[in-house]
């Protein structure tokens, strides 16, 4: 037995459906436009500074032409490497407990204020970490920013490891427990790998944030024009460099600004591409 | 030898105080449930159960939906807690009480084999298997090798996948998936193996394997299989018991529950006049 409809209403109901996919598409394309049109028009207004010269050479001082950002490159590189030392660990560590022992006031407690710290303006962020680090050491230090990205980035690596590990199957730990292998073994050997492509994406959510900010690393690394990578000085940073290059009255220097801005997305890019390498599956997903 | 002598003198002779249990008497006993209660918060899915399990044999455990197969089932390796379960009353397994160990060892010697076979996502058919040795730390390339050689030679899955050992577990039919299940849990060498409808989701081929192995297994170890297919029960088990909201009602040799059942509610089921 068959139920058909009127043709009429077979029509209306095929063009509903192509309507509705063609509305999702042209959102899909909207989400992605800024993307290249960011890339694009950082890329149209820095490219006369983009040259190899920009990645391996010192600011040159006021007036003189030419000179690179290799110590704002390297500065950046630095303290969201130290971000991710200090936030990886206490983030996973954090996320594991809260998706594992977490439901009790404690955890809920931890999971409301790591909530409320991921939504606190980055600013605010800095002037923390300038309290608690910048004033007892008495000057600027590219550890002093560290910190202050780490404290960025530990709230979202903390909540998108805990959301990961809960969506891991309940099944599949029982399977492991049954097989006698002690709970923790079975957290950090089948359940953490079940989850990593999930975490990986939180992970380089934050990273991506913390090499982004500008606002917390003034209060704390602060920038230097001179070569440094002692985690005891001030250090330059690509964004405090587009921040002073980009409001500086020199063509030049505007140039350079927009040339670090497409730098630091390139960077984005492909820290993003090279960790999803290493994570990536060795099954894909496609077996399912 | 001597040793052997030994164990064979201390080897706890223990009696069965159940009543209904007329044929298992006079065989010996791997484990034992002891006025057992299952509780989930306040309900309590397991109502005074006691119930033993024969060495080397299989029981198969029969019952409507929602009586408690799974909870009994669940008590034998302390798997019932993980749920957040609680109990009351005592298991043994060759005269030791159960909860009075470590759970982690308790489950190596007492496998678990579960209804939807879910191998671990992230590994290959070889590290399923490996998963259980190496995690509880045996280093050993070759031993590892050997065990799981032999482990997907007894779940009848080696012929299948030895070409394809690296393949992802998720790549294999669902049949064969609930195979590599029963490989996983052999590898890490237990006593007796539970399993909870182990073929309720599969198409009659796949499941008359694992029936068939069913059959091999109990050679060498103390099976017990929830099942709600009574044919099931009838062709795989030696002994059959038979729990209804939470109770056993009945228990004894397959062939005797199936054509001679002592109990009126037995009969009514078995006959599917209801369940
Ligand atoms: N995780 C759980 N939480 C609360 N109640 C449960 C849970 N698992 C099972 N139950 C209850 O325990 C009883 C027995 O369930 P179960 O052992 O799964 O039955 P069966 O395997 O025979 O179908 C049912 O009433 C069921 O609703
Ligand atoms: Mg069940």
């Amino acid at each position: 037995m068959t139920i058909s409809l009127p043709l009429h209403m077979q029509r209306w109901r095929k063009f509903k459906n192509v309507f509705m996919i063609g509305l999702c598409f042209l959102s899909a394309i909207v989400v992605i436009a800024p993307l290249f049109i960011i890339f694009g028009y950082t890329l149209s207004q820095g490219i006369g500074a983009l040259n190899l010269d920009f990645f391996i050479h010192m600011p040159k001082p006021v007036g003189e032409p030419g000179g690179g950002m290799a110590n704002a490159i390297v500065g950046t590189l630095i303290m969201v490497g130290l971000g991710a030392v200090f936030g990886l660990p206490i983030g996973i560590m954090a996320g594991i407990y809260l998706a594992e022992f977490g439901k009790n006031a404690f955890g809920f407690t931890v999971r409301f204020l790591s909530d409320v710290l991921s939504g606190i303006p980055s600013i605010v962020v800095g002037v923390v970490a300038y309290i608690l680090v910048v004033m007892p050491m008495s000057h600027f230090s590219a550890f002093a920013g560290g910190v202050a990205l780490a404290i960025l980035m530990i709230p979202t690596i903390t909540r998108t490891t805990e959301e990961m590990i809960r969506l891991v199957p309940h099944t599949l730990r029982e399977s492991s427990l049954a097989l006698g292998i002690p709970s923790w073994k079975t957290t950090l050997r089948i359940i953490l790998p079940t989850a990593t492509k999930g975490i990986t994406t939180g992970i380089l959510l934050a990273l991506a944030r913390a090499a982004g900010e500008t606002a917390p690393l003034l209060f704390t690394a602060l920038g230097n024009r001179f070569w440094s990578t002692s985690l005891n000085e001030p250090i330059a940073s690509l964004t405090v460099f587009i921040y002073d290059y980009a409001k500086a009255p020199f063509d030049d220097w505007n140039r350079q600004a927009w040339a670090a801005a497409f730098v630091l997305i390139a960077m984005v890019f492909v820290v993003n591409l090279a960790f999803r390498f290493v994570t990536r599956s060795r099954y894909g997903t496609s077996h399912n | 030898m001597e040793l052997a002598t030994i164990e064979e003198l201390e080897a706890p002779t223990m009696e069965i105080p159940q009543a209904t249990q007329p044929e298992i008497k006079t065989i010996p006993e791997k484990m034992i449930a002891q006025n057992l209660n299952c509780f989930f918060g306040k309900t309590q899915a397991i109502k005074n159960v006691t119930l033993s399990i024969p060495t080397q044999k299989v029981l198969a455990i029969i019952g409507p939906s929602g009586c408690g197969k799974s909870t009994f089932l669940r008590s034998l390796n302390r798997m019932h807690e993980v749920a957040g379960g609680t109990m009351t009353g005592t298991v043994l397994l060759d005269g030791l009480n159960i909860y009075d160990s470590d759970p982690v060892v308790v489950r190596r010697r007492v496998g678990m084999v579960f209804q939807k076979a879910n191998p671990f996502p992230m590994m290959s058919i070889f590290d399923n298997v490996a998963a259980g040795l190496r995690l509880n730390g045996l280093g050993d390339k070759n031993k590892v090798n050997e065990i799981v050689e032999r482990s997907l030679k007894q779940a009848a899955l080696w012929d299948e996948v030895k070409d394809s050992l690296n393949k992802s577990g998720m790549s294999l039919s669902g049949g064969q998936q609930q195979r590599l299940c029963i490989a996983r849990t052999l590898a890490v060498d237990p006593e007796v193996v539970l399993m909870d409808e182990p073929a309720s989701a599969l198409d009659p081929i796949s499941t008359a394997k694992i029936e068939e192995l069913i059959y091999d297994l109990k050679k060498n170890y103390t099976i017990t299989i929830v099942t709600h297919n009574m044919q099931q029960a009838a062709r795989v088990s030696d002994y059959t018991a038979f729990f209804y909201v939470g109770e056993l009602i009945e228990v004894d040799d397959t062939k005797t529950m199936f054509t001679a059942p002592r109990k009126k509610r037995t009969e009514d089921y078995i006959t599917g006049r209801f369940g």
